[in-house]
């Protein structure tokens, strides 16, 4: 069912930058809203690497990716920013004018967002599953090769290959096993990524013959496309074996994509942006890109240089919100104003 | 130092290396195309290289985390590396790396 909302600004990406964007705008009296296509806030540091330590953050001489992010989350409450997570914006309508923009973006989950700016901070672009680059899978995608279950119930009486060692791939076998006719897991070497325990279970139910353990990497696919029969693997020794299989589930983990952001209408260069430096505005009024996504002479792919850039696009976005208000530039410091709206006086 | 890259396309470039430097941003500042989306993390499997056959017993082996992440990758053969894991020394002068398939 579509949902229609409407905001001042819309920020799509919930990384690093995105909230940090909305704590910015938050302080000029700009109300925002965030997508992201990951079903938490965070981005790459909650996604790639929530446990690694970042050096280069301003103040700390050391956060864990995950860290920075709650502190970002706790940065921006007083602020009751929504949240639309699991979606990605599919389209970008331009409506308005030059001096007054607006816009309408929509997701691939029915939701509509009437805005007055949007804040592009996708980083690297959408996390999207990764498909294994096998002849003619994309025949077969979406029927009998699924890159995440939404319903277990589709997938009860079938064969299925799981294939993978991570904690997605171990945790649908250990799931699906009781409901499939047959559970195969599939893997390239005999060593799991995933949490011990769910290993342990795993190979608990192959010693007792419900899952059957194979190590190997798959080549190609079989069947009447999109109906999938078998598929053909290489094992560790090179040699060649076939699977029986209605679905094959690849759990490979994610990887980042442009996606529809191509086809907005903005300049792109090597897949990034290209934004002005006084207000890192694309070619397009009202749109916004910071972070990693973007480009302009001598940017760096920094965390810290997505917090310049979303200070400095609040600015701007104010202009185009309230087009009659001066902005005065305050401090956190001193204003009470700011402090009110942070809740810190009352 | 000089090392060999092939890119994706097959195609052979002579490009430099900085000892102390990994393959990974040695490819990259070289301007020549690895996703690499970590950022040399070994978290992502995106620079996945395979190593000339001559070259295999030449570089330091690969650690558990390494062996890890290149579950994430694809293709995989025996002289897959993560060029983020392969630190430039003078040893590895005239090194062959190719650029593996990406996943789609």
């Amino acid at each position: 069912m579509t949902r229609q909302i409407e905001t001042d600004a819309l920020i799509i990406g919930a990384g690093p930058c995105g909230l940090f964007q909305v704590f910015e705008l938050g302080l000029v009296d700009i109300r925002a809203c965030v997508i992201d296509v990951l079903p938490m806030a965070g981005g790459q540091c909650a996604e790639l690497y929530p446990e690694k330590p970042i050096y280069d953050i301003p103040g700390f001489p050391q956060v864990r990716g995950q860290e920075l992010v709650n502190n970002l989350l706790e940065q921006i409450k007083p602020f009751e920013t929504p949240f639309y997570f699991n979606q990605t914006v599919v389209d970008l309508e331009i409506l308005g004018t030059r001096e007054a923009p607006r816009f309408r973006v929509t997701t691939d989950d029915e939701l509509v967002v009437d805005t007055k700016a949007v804040i592009i901070a996708a980083g690297g672009g959408s996390f999207q599953p990764k498909r294994p680059p096998i002849a003619g899978i994309e025949n077969y995608e979406g029927n009998s090769v699924v890159y995440a279950v939404r319903k277990m119930e589709t997938l009860r009486d079938k064969k299925l290959l799981i294939v993978g060692g991570g904690d997605s791939a171990l945790d649908w076998a250990l799931n699906l096993q009781p409901v499939a006719a047959r559970v195969t897991l599939m893997h390239r070497r005999d060593e799991f990524r995933a949490a011990p325990h769910s290993v342990e279970k795993m190979r608990a139910l192959a010693a007792v013959g419900k899952i059957d353990l194979r190590f190997g990497q798959v080549t190609a696919l079989a069947g009447t496309a999109p109906s999938l029969s078998s598929v053909e693997c290489r094992g560790i020794d090179k040699d060649l074996f076939n699977i029986e299989c209605d679905v094959m589930l690849p759990f490979f983990g994610l990887t980042m994509k442009l996606g529809p952001i191509a086809n907005w209408g903005l300049n792109l260069h090597e897949n990034l942006i290209p934004v002005d430096t006084e207000a890192f505005e694309t070619n397009v009024p009202g749109i916004f890109a910071i972070g990693d996504i973007n480009t302009y002479a001598g940017k760096l792919k920094l965390i810290l240089s997505g917090f310049h850039e979303a200070a400095l696009s609040a600015q701007r976005v104010h202009r185009i919100v309230y087009p009659d208000k001066r902005l005065t530039f305050q401090y956190t410091t001193s204003s009470t104003k700011i402090h009110k709206k942070l809740g810190v006086v009352s | 130092m000089e090392i060999n890259v092939i890119d994706q396309a097959g195609m052979a470039h002579t490009i430099g290396a900085e000892p102390g430097a990994s393959l990974m941003l040695a490819i990259r500042e070289a301007g020549l195309f690895i996703k690499a989306e970590c950022g040399g993390c070994c978290l992502c499997a995106t620079c996945h290289v395979y190593v000339a056959d001559d070259w295999q017993g030449r570089l330091p082996a690969k650690s558990e985390e390494e062996d890890m992440t290149l579950s994430e990758a694809c293709e995989i053969l025996d002289r897959s590396r993560l060029a983020c894991q392969i630190e430039m020394t003078p040893a590895l002068n005239g090194l062959i790396a190719t650029i593996a398939p990406h996943f789609l």
